[in-house]
């Protein structure tokens, strides 16, 4: 089983040994650490991330990439007794700055939830909620174009243009991540997160979804966490891996699956343990 | 593969058998089951018992003895000196009483001028005849002269014996319907003339000394008025306060204190609450007395707790992945509570409140104590005018010695009832109507 793995593994890593040449960073952690409480669930967590590039965010239960995660969009602002300390920077701005508004911020870094999130509401509502709240659009046409847009970008247009108004609920798994992805999207934001995206998904809607994050990275920032180790190394160009509330390691997708600096890494990717 | 078929393989014996208690745990899950069944029947017996009682006593409430007699308006009787063109007060004054009991003496052919047998007649139609007639009249003074065929009430004591109430084993001198009346009664009702017809006045009349003449109309007038503000005060006030503490106020040692003490109120006894209103509503703030508006206020504030408890646990039932759906877009936390969680949470609350305001309006004790307890016969025009509420009324009638009223008092728990069964199918077709699946 393992060896499948491995091979596996490094045919998706050979296959994007396409590094990017002129990168930007977008986003940038200093020193962060978060407590819950009383515990601590993150240490010193330096790291970069580059922008129109996807990185992954990989390590066993617990290990603190889901909190780091959180952080990149304040939702662990809604957790109560937790707190964030060190520095995140968008854009060179501290997003912890009381100069920064939570809410402009969660406009600018939307997010993608483990388990297929959408509104109560019909298809159309559920894309159209964001552009809506934040007075994106002027006119019900271009909301509709809005609408529309997000939806081919999101690959579900063709599943849905004609049962616009029938309830997002009532789609499959994987057409629900899709819409709860094109409802990010509507809000034009500049980074994407996604929290195990598809872990609530079967194969093929996997593949779409993994398909559409590859395509989305042309316009976006994607940071994503994941426990699939061929899904790391078939979607993301770079790689973080976590441990107990540490960041092991960070670097080129293909180096970290092939030849990474820390032994932990490498027992992880092969398996032995986690 | 090799050609081994499937009944050339050995079967495996099957082992010893273990007694893992089977039959004592089938045992034990029908004896529980006989438990449930038991208390199930136990309850549905008392619930059928008390129906049937309060139905086969008050059914009877919703009809009424009413004796159709052609009325002459005499213009002798009504106006013996003709004055009145120069004084309108005699059509208000005039022996209308006459009127009923010449029109019953024809009809029964007695000789009007036997006095025992004319005095027999007394008792026999209501009171309510003399304002009747007078109404009629003074409304059409045109009717001076002509006859007039009018559904004149039966009192009382007639139309018990008429519905077969009244004891006539017992001896005529402990009885108030005599023996005459009753072949009279039975004389009137083979010619058609006397009947039971459906009883209007029930839920039209206010309060009254005469049953035949009282009904619950002031009484509903006055629990609707409540109701209205508890719905109103209630509904805002404990939705507000819930979403608050619920979504918004910081979990501490204070807000502890706050939902102990709401839970704490829920369970404090509703005539503490009449105190609390007869003190603060009507010594201090001197509001009226007896008035809807300040029974309103107190029925609110008992209700509240209830709601805000119901409306707390449908905002809690809202799962948090469509909290987070909403903030992860850039929604303000007012902008998640107000387009997706309270939404969600809207069946919750109104059952809650349909159940609150059904408790509301079966409350009695509290109102006793702000001074609803009071004979009113008109209708209140405003909330803040006297009025009395159904459950008081209930509460009044009970009290009266008269089979009439015992009647009515019945009558009256149905029409309770019906509301209340009204309210509790209104929250359960809410619930189901408004109920979405996430």
């Amino acid at each position: 089983m393992n060896v499948m793995n491995e091979q596996k593994i490094e045919e998706a890593v050979k296959a994007r040994m396409t590094a990017g040449t002129n990168e930007v960073i977008k986003m940038r952690g200093d020193k962060v650490t978060v407590h819950y409480g009383e515990k601590q669930a993150l240490f010193d967590v330096d790291i970069l991330i580059r922008e129109n590039q996807v990185t992954a965010l990989i390590g066993p239960s617990g290990c603190g990439k889901s909190t780091f995660l959180r952080s990149l969009n304040r939702m662990n602002d809604t957790i109560a007794g937790c707190r964030v300390g060190g520095k995140i920077t968008l854009d060179n701005e501290d997003i912890y700055d009381r100069a920064i508004d939570v809410v402009e911020l969660r406009a600018r870094v939307g997010m993608v939830f483990q388990k297929p999130n959408p509104f109560p509401k019909s298809i159309y509502e559920n894309v159209a909620y964001g552009p809506r709240i934040h007075g994106l659009t002027r006119s019900k046409a271009d909301l509709d174009e809005v609408v529309e847009k997000s939806l081919q970008k999101a690959a579900l247009w063709n599943e849905v243009k004609d049962r616009l108004h029938d309830a997002g609920t009532g789609l499959s798994g994987g057409q629900q991540q899709r819409l709860c992805i094109a409802r990010a999207i509507a809000v034009s934001p500049e980074v994407i997160l996604m929290d195990e995206p598809c872990s609530a998904l079967d194969p093929i809607a996997t593949a779409r979804v993994e398909e559409l994050i590859d395509e989305l990275k042309q316009n976006y920032t994607i940071v994503i966490v994941t426990h699939s180790m061929q899904q790391a190394a078939r979607v993301s160009q770079r790689t973080a891996m976590f441990h107990l509330g540490y960041l092991v390691e960070e670097g080129p997708t293909e180096k970290m699956f092939t030849n990474p600096d820390e032994k932990r890494t490498q027992d992880y990717i092969t398996g032995r343990f986690g | 593969m090799t050609d081994i078929t499937a009944s050339s393989l050995p079967v495996a014996a099957p082992p010893a058998r273990r007694d893992i208690g089977l039959k004592k745990r089938y045992a034990a899950e029908a004896r529980f089951r006989m438990y449930g069944i038991a208390a199930i029947t136990f309850g549905l017996v008392f619930l059928a018992i008390m129906l049937g009682t309060i139905i086969s006593k008050g059914h009877t409430a919703f009809w009424q003895t009413t004796v159709t007699l052609p009325v002459t308006f005499d213009p002798t009787l009504i106006d013996p000196q003709n004055k009145r063109e120069s004084d309108p007060s005699v059509l208000i004054k005039a022996n209308y009483d006459k009127l009923a009991q010449q029109a019953l003496i024809s009809k029964l052919g007695i000789d009007a001028k036997s006095k025992p047998e004319v005095a027999k007649l007394k008792g026999f139609l209501s009171d309510s005849a003399r304002i009747q007639l007078r109404d009629m009249l003074v409304a059409n003074p045109a009717l001076m002269g002509q006859t007039v065929t009018v559904p004149i009430l039966a009192s009382a004591n007639i139309d018990s014996a008429f519905k077969g109430q009244v004891d006539l084993t017992v001896p005529e001198a402990r009885r108030k319907v005599k023996d005459q009346q009753i072949t009279w009664m039975n004389q009137l009702a083979a010619e058609g003339t006397l009947a039971e017809k459906f009883n209007t006045g029930l839920f039209t009349y206010g309060a009254s000394s005469r049953p035949e003449t009282s009904g619950v109309g002031v009484a509903i007038v006055g629990s609707l008025y409540m109701m209205a503000i508890v719905l109103v005060l209630a509904l805002l006030v404990g939705v507000a306060a819930s979403i608050y503490l619920e979504e918004f106020a910081a979990k501490n040692r204070l807000t502890d204190l706050i939902e102990v003490n709401i839970n704490n109120l829920a369970a404090v006894p509703s005539i503490v609450f009449g105190l609390l209103g007869l003190a603060v509503f009507i010594n201090f703030l001197g509001m009226p007395r007896s008035a809807a508006i300040v029974g309103g206020i107190t029925l609110s504030l008992m209700t509240l707790p209830t709601i805000i408890i119901a409306t707390r646990a449908a905002l809690a039932a809202v799962p948090p992945s469509i909290r987070q759906a909403a903030l992860g877009l850039g929604a303000s936390k007012m902008q998640m509570v107000f387009h997706h969680v309270l939404p969600l949470a809207m069946p919750g609350i109104l059952t809650g409140t349909i159940i609150g305001l059904a408790r509301a309006l079966g409350e009695t004790a509290p109102l006793l104590l702000i001074g609803m307890v009071a004979f009113v016969a008109n209708y209140p025009a405003t909330p803040f005018d006297p009025a009395t509420a159904l459950p008081v009324q209930i509460y009044m009638w009970a009290n009266e010695a008269e089979r009439a009223f015992v009647e009515r008092m019945s009558g009256a728990i149905i029409i309770l009832l019906v509301f209340l069964m009204a309210m509790n199918l209104t929250a359960i077709v809410l619930r189901r109507k408004f109920e979405r699946r996430w």
